[in-house]
C-alpha cells in the first residue's frame, strides 16, 4: 500500500483477543471448557450501546475486516469496501465488531490451537460446529462488550447464515439482520462442491487423518485444490472469462499439462497461498457448517414456520450472477419472511462478479446498502 | 397535502396490512406508514426508487410483476392491496386486478384515462398519438402499455364480478374538480377506484 492510509480506512486496527472460561455446549453435544474468540471493532460505542453492528465472516473470513495492522500491509481487511468513514457500514456512526469465529485458524479456539487436556492440538478431535454454535458464542462476545441489543447484525455467504440464525435465536438481540449473498441451505449441488474439497484436503497423504500438526507438515495439496475448486464457485463464467478469457502464459500450446493458460496459473496461485495460511481442519469444519445449516429442518422444511420467532427487520441481497447462492434462493427467504409477515426488503443486485459481488462495491449494491444502514443509525440515533 | 394521498388515506385503517404494487419511491406506503399506521410491503423493479425506499423505512421487495407473479403471497394476506399508476404498465391488467383482489379484501386502483377531452381533441386533430401530464411519453418509449378509459375499466370490472365501492376522479396534478366529477369520462384524467370482490364488504 501507500505511505498514507486511505481518508476511508478505518486505519491501523489491532485485534483483541477475549478468553472465556465458561464451558458453551455445542450443537454436536460436545463442550468446550474454555474457548478464546479473535475481535476487532471499529468506531466508537455509544453511551446507551446501541450503535453497534456485529460482522458475520465468511467460510474463510476472520476478524480482520477492515483496516490494516500496519502500515506495511498490502490488502486491507476482507470488507475493506463496506466498512469505514462514510461506507455503508459507516464507521463515524457504528461501533462495528467482526469476529473469527470459533474452530477458525486465525486465533479463536479452532483445531489448531492447544486442547487443554492433552497439551496438544485438537487437531480432528475440534467438535463440530454449527451456526448456532457460532451465534451463541457471539451472544457471549456481545454480552461482554455490554452490547445487549446489535443495531444490525450482518454478514454475507455463510456470514448471512449467521445474521439469519441470529434473528431465529436471539430475536430481542437485534433491530436488523442484514443477509447477503446467502442462502437458507445449502443445495445438493453446493454440498457436492463442498464434498469435493474435502476429500481433496483428507485424501492428501499429508493429512495424516488431521494429525498433520503432529507430523510437522500440513495438506498443502489438499488444501490447494479445495481452494481451487471453491474458487471457481465464487466467480461468474463472464467474470473468468473478462478476467482470463483463453489467454496462454506463452504464444503457443505445448501439448503437455503444465499451467499453459492464465487462468490455470491464477488459480493455483491463489490455491498455493491459501494452502500457506489456512488450516486444513477448520476448512472441513466450515464446510460442514455450511452444509448442516438449515433452520427449517426442525420444522418439516417449513421456512415461514422457522421464521415465526423472528422481530427484526429484514434486508436481503442477491447478485445476478451468483451461481453459488443464487438469487432465487434469496427470494425463498424472502418470500418466507413474508409468509411469516415479517419486514424485509429485498434487491436482486445486477453485477458481473458471482457469488464475490458481495465484497466488490457496485454503484447500486452500495447505495442500497448505505440507504438501508444510513436509516438503522438514524434509527439508533447514531 | 396531495389530494389523491388524502383520499385514499381515508380508505385506510390504522394497523391495516397492505401491499403496494409498484409503489415508486415509496411516498404513499411512507405516508400510509406514518399517518395511518398502517404496515406493509412496495414492490418495486426500478432500482433507484427500491434504494429510496430503504433509506425511507419503507420495507420494498424487488419484484417483476409481469415476469414473476404474485404468487409468493398468499390469499387474503392483506387488508388493501394498492396499484397507483402501474395498471397500465403491467402486460395483462385484467389478471393483475384478479391477483389484487386475492390477496387483499379490498383494491385501491388508480390509472391515466385515454378517455380525456384532451387526449382525443389532440389525436383527432393532430392525428399523432397522444402526451399529456398524466402520460408524458411518446408512443415508442412509453412504459404505458394497456391504455384503457374509465369505461373500459368499469367494463372490466362487470364482467370479473368486481364491485366498485368508491370513485373519485382527479385531473393531472391530482386536484379534485368538479366538472371531472361532473363528466368523468370526457373530463378525468387519473380515477381512483376503490374496489372489492361482487361478495365482499
Amino acid at each position: 500500500m501507500s505511505d498514507s492510509l486511505p481518508a476511508d480506512s478505518v486505519g491501523i486496527v489491532t485485534p483483541q483477543t477475549y478468553r472465556f472460561d465458561t464451558p458453551i455446549d455445542l450443537a454436536c453435544g460436545q463442550a468446550l471448557d474454555s474457548y478464546q474468540l479473535v475481535v476487532e471493532t471499529y468506531g466508537e460505542l455509544n453511551e446507551d450501546a446501541s450503535n453497534a453492528v456485529l460482522i458475520c465472516h465468511a467460510l474463510s473470513g476472520h476478524h480482520h475486516a477492515a483496516g490494516y495492522h500496519s502500515a506495511e500491509e498490502r490488502k486491507p481487511g476482507w470488507w475493506d469496501s463496506c466498512i469505514g468513514p462514510g461506507k455503508p457500514i459507516d464507521t463515524d456512526r457504528f461501533f462495528v465488531v467482526s469476529l473469527n469465529n470459533l474452530g477458525g485458524c486465525h486465533g479463536s479456539t479452532g483445531p489448531n490451537s492447544n486442547n487443554p487436556k492433552t497439551d496438544k492440538p485438537y487437531g480432528p478431535e475440534f467438535p463440530v460446529v454449527t451456526v448456532q454454535d457460532w451465534v451463541k458464542s457471539q451472544a457471549l462476545l456481545a454480552d461482554r462488550l455490554g452490547i445487549q441489543c446489535w443495531a444490525a447484525v450482518v454478514g454475507g455467504s455463510l456470514g448471512g447464515m449467521q445474521a439469519l440464525q441470529w434473528s431465529l435465536d436471539y430475536p430481542d438481540r437485534l433491530r436488523h439482520a442484514v443477509v447477503i449473498a446467502s442462502t437458507p441451505r445449502l443445495t445438493a449441488q453446493n454440498i457436492a462442491f463442498n464434498e469435493v474439497a474435502r476429500q481433496a484436503i483428507t485424501s492428501d497423504q499429508e493429512f495424516h487423518g488431521g494429525r498433520y500438526y503432529d507430523h510437522g507438515v500440513i495438506p498443502r495439496r489438499g488444501l490447494m485444490l479445495a481452494r481451487m475448486v471453491g474458487h471457481i464457485t465464487y466467480l461468474s463464467d463472464a467474470s473468468m472469462g473478462e478476467k482470463f478469457g483463453r489467454e496462454l502464459r506463452d504464444q503457443a500450446y505445448k501439448f503437455g499439462f503444465d499451467a499453459e493458460f492464465q487462468v490455470e496459473s491464477y488459480l493455483r496461485y491463489q490455491g498455493e497461498r491459501f494452502s500457506e495460511t489456512f488450516d486444513a481442519n477448520t476448512y472441513l469444519l466450515m464446510t460442514r457448517a455450511l452444509d448442516y445449516f438449515d433452520p427449517a429442518h426442525d420444522f418439516g422444511g417449513d421456512l415461514a414456520r422457522a421464521m415465526t420467532t423472528a422481530q427484526c427487520e429484514f434486508l436481503v441481497l442477491s447478485f445476478s450472477t451468483d451461481w453459488r447462492f443464487n438469487p432465487s434462493r434469496s427470494e425463498e427467504m424472502v418470500n418466507a419472511m413474508i409468509a411469516a409477515r415479517k419486514r424485509v426488503s429485498y434487491a436482486e443486485i445486477d453485477a458481473p462478479w458471482g457469488h464475490d459481488a458481495f465484497l466488490i462495491p457496485t454503484p447500486r449494491y452500495t447505495s442500497a446498502f448505505s440507504a438501508y444502514m444510513d436509516r438503522v443509525a438514524r434509527e439508533v440515533g447514531a | 397535502m396531495r389530494p389523491d394521498l388524502e383520499i385514499i388515506q381515508n380508505w385506510i385503517q390504522p394497523g391495516h396490512h397492505v401491499l403496494d404494487l409498484g409503489c415508486g419511491d415509496g411516498t404513499l406506503l411512507d405516508f400510509l406508514q406514518r399517518e395511518r399506521g398502517a404496515s406493509g410491503f412496495g414492490l418495486e423493479i426500478n432500482p433507484d426508487h427500491i434504494t429510496t425506499c430503504m433509506a425511507k423505512g419503507v420495507a420494498v421487495i424487488e419484484q417483476n410483476l409481469d415476469t414473476q407473479g404474485l404468487d409468493n403471497f398468499d390469499d387474503n394476506s392483506f387488508d388493501v392491496v394498492l396499484m397507483t399508476q402501474a395498471l397500465q404498465a403491467v402486460r395483462r391488467p385484467d389478471k393483475v386486478l384478479d391477483e389484487m383482489l386475492r390477496m387483499g379484501r379490498e383494491g385501491i386502483v388508480t390509472f391515466p384515462n385515454f378517455a380525456h377531452w384532451r387526449l382525443r381533441w389532440g389525436l383527432a386533430l393532430s392525428g399523432r398519438m397522444p402526451e399529456s401530464e398524466a402520460l408524458p411519453y411518446k408512443w415508442y418509449n412509453t412504459p404505458n402499455i394497456r391504455l384503457c378509459t374509465f369505461k373500459d375499466f368499469e367494463a372490466l370490472c362487470r364482467q370479473k364480478g368486481i364491485r366498485i365501492k368508491s370513485r373519485r376522479v382527479v385531473d393531472g396534478k391530482h386536484q379534485n374538480s368538479w366538472l371531472a366529477r361532473l363528466w368523468p369520462n370526457l373530463l378525468g384524467e387519473i380515477a381512483i377506484y376503490r374496489i372489492t370482490r361482487e361478495n365482499g364488504t
